[in-house]
C-alpha cells in the first residue's frame, strides 16, 4: 500500500458538493481520507505543501480515441493513459473505433486489461452499438457491460439508421447505459473536409453545412423522446444543435452533451493555409457557434468538456488536406486551453470549468471520481494556475504530435494526477 | 523592385500592382511566338517540372510551350505511369524532387492547397497549374490580359462568371484577379452550382442567364463537368441548357458588344451554343495565345527576371 499522502494549504475544489475553501487533504489507503485546515500527517505519511494550487477531482473524459488494437503506431492504451495523468485525467472513456472494432466482450475485457496494466488514468472502454460498427446489427450491449463497458457508440460514424439507433436507445435501458452519437447525416457531410462557408468557399474545399449535425441531434432528441433512454449527444460543434437540445432538456429529454476545447476555442479560420491541424470531424465553425457552445457550458445545456483526443501519426497529417485524416489530440492541453479561455476569459469560474471536466462528465457516465468527499476513491489532481507557459507537442506523452495549440502561451498546468491514491504524475 | 515572391499559388494574395506586373510583362513576350524562331535564352540551364496529378492538354502545352520558348529543359510527370500511381505521397514526391535540384515546378492536382503544399516544403518555385477547387491563376491572368486587349481596360468593366462557380478553380481565380483590377463581377448559375457566402466576396448573383447577359459587358462561360449530373447537382445536361446555356438568341437581347469567353475544353451545346463560341464576340482562341505568354511572363518573373528587361531578355541576356 502507498504511503499516506497529506496535500497541505491548496485550494480545494470540489464541484459534488460545491466546496471551495483552503484545506489539506489527506489521502490514505487509496481514499479520501480527510479534508480540512490543520490536518495532521499520520506517520510515515508524504506531505506536499500546495498552497497557492487548486486541488480538486482528477478530470474525467468521456470522449477519447486511443487506437489499441490497430493502430499502436498512433496511441496505445498505456501511451494515452500516460498522456491522460498528464493532462490532469484520471480517467477516460475510449471510442471502440479501434482495428478490429471494440464491439464484444473479449475486446471490452482487453481494453480493461491493458489500463490495469498501465496503472495510469482509468480507461474505461465504451462498446460499438452495431457489430463492426457498420451500422445493421446491435452488438451484445450485456456482454460489453459485464466486460466493464460503460456506454456504447460507433463514434467515428453516425448511427445512420434511426431504426437502429432507436434500437439501440431502447436496448441500452436494461444496462443503464449512454448511446453517445456522433451526430452527422451522412449524405449531408459526404466528402466534407470543412466547415461549409465563406472560408470553405474561398479555400475551394468542399464544407459541411451546419445541418449535417443539427439534423441528427434533431433525430436522435427526438428518439430519446420516444424511447426514454439516454442520448449522449458528442462535440457538438454548432449554434443549432445547443438550441435544439436547450428545448429538448426543457421536455426533460434524457440527453447529455459534450464540447471539445477546440470548438468552444477556435473557428474555420484556423484552416487558413490549409493547415491540417485544424482539419476535425465536426470541423471548426464560425464566432457564432463558439459563442453559443460557450453559453450553452454556462446554462449547462452542453454538460461537459470532453476532448475527443484522436491521435494521427504525423506524417498522415502531413498531406494535402483533402487527404489528411480528421482529428487532433487535447489530453495535455485540455485545461490549459479551457482555463486561459474560459476562465481567465471571464466566461465561466474555476469551480465551474472543473465542473465541466470531471464532476458532470463522470455524472453522464455514471463513473466514479468527479468528488472529493471522504470516503471516495482518491482520484485527484493538482492544478497551478500561477504561470503561463507554452505548449510544445514535442513534449507531449501522447505517441502522437497533432494539436492546433502547439506554440500557445496558456496558464494552468498540472502539477500532480493521484489515481486511487497513487501518484501517476508529478512535477515537483 | 516588386516581385511575385518565390511561389505563385493564387491570385488572393497577390496585390492589384503584382497583377498589373505579370500581365505588362506578358506584353513584350507575345511577339516571341510570332517569330519564325521561337526562342530567346531568358531562362537557359534552368530545369523545369511539370508536375500533373490531373489530366490536362492545354494547360500542360501551353506550359511547355513558355518553357520551351524561354529556352529552359523541362521534363514532364504524368500522375499514371509515375510513383505518385504507386502510392508516394505528395510530401516525398516534392522531396525527390528537391533532391534533383530542379529550379521550378508547375503543379496540377486535384487536393485544393496542394500547390500551396509544395511550395511550403521545396526551396524551388512553384507554380499552380490549378489545385483542386481552389485557384487556377494562370488562367485567371490569362483571361485578365484577354479582356484588356478587347477593352483595352479591366477597371469598371462588368464580367459574369456563368456555370459552376462551386468546383471552379477558375472562378475563384478570375473573382480575385478581377476585383483586385477595379472590374465589377457577376456570377451566373444554379444555386446548387454556387458556393456559400459568395457574395461577400463582392460578387453579384445573377440567378437567370437573361439577366446576366443584360448586365455584363464580359461573359466568361466555364466548362460544365458532366459529373454533376451524374451527382445530382443538376437534372439533365438539355435543361441546363436551355436555362442557362449561352445562345446566339439570348445574345442577341444584349445592348452591348459583349465579350465571349471559356476556358475550355468546351461542351458545345451545353454551356455554349457552338455559334457563339464560333461567332464574331468571341476571345476563346485569343485566351490560349495569351495563355503561354502569361506564363513565360509568370516563369521569368518568379525565376528572378527584371521586368524592364523582359523586351532585352527577347534578344540575349538571361533572368539573372
Amino acid at each position: 500500500m502507498n504511503r499516506p499522502l497529506l496535500l497541505k494549504g491548496g485550494r480545494v475544489i470540489d464541484p459534488s458538493r460545491d466546496v471551495d475553501q483552503v484545506a489539506d487533504l489527506l489521502v490514505q489507503d487509496g481514499k479520501v481520507a480527510g479534508i480540512g485546515q490543520g490536518l495532521g500527517a499520520p506517520e510515515g505519511a508524504e506531505t506536499r505543501d500546495v498552497k497557492g494550487m487548486i486541488v480538486a477531482p482528477g478530470l474525467v473524459d468521456i470522449h477519447v480515441h486511443f487506437r489499441e488494437p490497430g493502430n499502436e503506431d498512433e496511441e496505445t492504451v498505456a501511451t494515452g493513459a500516460r498522456a491522460a495523468v498528464t493532462g490532469g485525467y484520471t480517467a477516460v472513456c475510449a471510442m471502440p473505433n479501434t482495428d478490429p472494432v471494440t464491439d464484444n466482450q473479449a475486446a471490452v475485457g482487453f481494453i480493461v486489461r491493458q489500463s490495469v496494466r498501465a496503472g495510469l488514468a482509468r480507461v474505461y472502454p465504451i462498446g460499438a452499438v452495431s457489430v463492426g460498427q457498420k451500422g445493421e446489427k446491435l452488438a451484445e450491449f450485456g456482454e460489453m457491460v459485464g466486460a466493464g463497458a460503460v456506454a456504447v457508440s460507433d463514434d467515428g460514424k453516425p448511427v445512420a439508421s434511426s431504426h437502429l439507433m432507436r434500437t439501440a436507445l431502447e436496448y441500452a435501458r436494461t444496462f443503464e447505459i449512454p448511446v453517445a452519437d456522433h451526430c452527422e447525416e451522412p449524405t449531408l457531410f459526404a466528402g466534407g473536409v470543412m466547415h461549409e462557408g465563406l472560408v470553405s468557399s474561398r479555400l475551394g474545399l468542399k464544407g459541411i453545412p451546419a445541418a449535417a449535425e443539427e439534423i441528427m441531434v434533431a433525430r436522435d432528441l427526438l428518439l430519446a423522446e420516444l424511447t426514454g433512454g439516454h442520448v449522449h449527444l458528442c462535440h457538438m460543434s454548432t449554434r443549432g444543435s445547443v438550441e435544439l437540445i436547450r428545448r429538448a432538456k426543457e421536455r426533460r429529454v434524457r440527453v447529455t452533451a459534450e464540447v471539445t476545447p477546440h470548438h468552444l476555442t477556435l473557428t474555420d479560420h484556423a484552416c487558413e493555409g490549409y493547415d491540417t491541424h485544424a482539419k476535425m470531424n465536426p470541423p471548426l465553425r464560425e464566432a457564432a457557434d463558439v459563442a453559443a457552445l460557450r453559453q450553452g457550458l454556462v446554462d449547462g445545456v452542453i454538460d461537459c468538456i470532453a476532448t475527443d483526443h484522436a491521435p494521427h501519426a504525423y506524417d498522415e497529417k502531413d498531406a494535402a488536406f483533402d487527404d489528411a485524416p480528421f482529428g487532433i489530440i487535447g489530453l495535455e492541453t485540455a485545461f490549459g486551453v479551457a482555463y486561459t479561455e474560459l476562465v481567465e476569459g471571464g466566461v465561466l469560474t474555476l469551480p465551474e470549468l472543473i465542473n465541466r471536466m470531471s464532476t458532470a462528465p463522470a455524472r453522464a457516465f455514471h463513473l466514479s471520481g468527479g468528488g472529493l468527499r471522504v470516503g471516495a476513491v482518491a482520484d485527484v489532481c493538482v492544478l497551478d494556475v500561477s504561470k503561463p507557459w507554452t505548449v510544445d507537442p514535442a513534449q507531449f506523452h501522447s505517441k502522437s504530435r497533432n494539436s492546433p495549440f502547439g506554440g500557445r502561451r496558456v496558464t494552468g498546468r498540472v502539477r500532480m494526477t493521484l489515481v486511487a491514491g497513487r501518484i501517476v504524475h508529478d512535477t515537483p | 523592385m516588386m516581385t511575385l515572391g518565390k511561389d505563385l499559388v493564387g491570385l488572393e494574395h497577390l496585390s492589384p500592382e503584382q497583377i498589373r506586373l505579370i500581365l505588362d510583362t506578358a506584353e513584350p513576350f507575345k511577339e516571341v511566338s510570332e517569330r519564325p524562331i521561337k526562342k530567346v535564352p531568358a531562362l537557359r540551364g534552368k530545369t523545369i517540372v511539370n508536375l500533373f496529378f490531373e489530366a490536362s492538354t492545354r494547360t500542360r502545352i501551353s506550359f511547355e510551350f513558355a518553357e520551351k520558348r524561354l529556352s529552359a529543359d523541362t521534363v514532364n510527370v504524368a500522375a499514371s505511369g509515375s510513383s505518385v500511381s504507386k502510392g508516394e505521397t505528395l510530401v516525398d514526391t516534392a522531396r525527390n524532387l528537391e533532391a534533383m535540384r530542379i529550379d521550378m515546378v508547375v503543379i496540377r492536382h486535384g487536393s485544393s492547397g496542394a500547390a500551396q503544399f509544395l511550395g511550403s516544403r521545396i526551396r524551388s518555385n512553384v507554380i499552380n497549374a490549378g489545385d483542386g477547387k481552389h485557384e487556377h491563376p494562370t488562367q485567371a491572368l490569362l483571361d485578365l490580359l484577354t479582356i484588356r486587349d478587347r477593352h483595352g481596360r479591366i477597371e469598371g468593366l462588368k464580367v459574369c462568371l456563368v456555370g459552376d462557380i462551386l468546383h471552379s478553380r477558375v472562378a475563384r481565380s478570375n473573382i480575385w484577379g478581377l476585383t483586385k483590377l477595379g472590374a465589377e463581377v457577376g456570377v451566373c448559375g444554379p444555386r446548387t452550382l454556387m458556393p456559400r457566402g459568395i457574395e461577400e466576396l463582392g460578387v453579384r448573383m445573377f440567378d437567370r442567364i437573361e439577366a446576366a447577359i443584360e448586365w455584363a459587358d464580359v461573359l466568361n462561360v466555364l466548362r460544365l463537368q458532366l459529373e454533376r449530373m451524374e451527382k445530382g447537382f443538376i437534372p439533365s445536361l438539355r435543361e441546363y441548357y436551355r436555362v442557362f446555356g449561352v445562345t446566339e438568341e439570348r445574345l442577341a437581347q444584349s445592348k452591348r458588344d459583349i465579350t465571349i469567353m471559356h476556358p475550355g475544353p468546351m461542351n458545345r451545346g451545353v454551356e455554349i451554343d457552338s455559334r457563339v463560341a464560333d461567332g464574331p464576340h468571341s476571345v476563346i482562341l485569343d485566351q490560349v495565345t495569351n495563355g503561354v505568354a502569361i506564363r513565360m511572363a509568370v516563369l521569368y518573373l518568379l525565376a528572378g527576371g527584371k521586368p524592364e528587361l523582359a523586351d532585352a531578355a527577347k534578344r540575349s541576356g538571361g533572368a539573372e
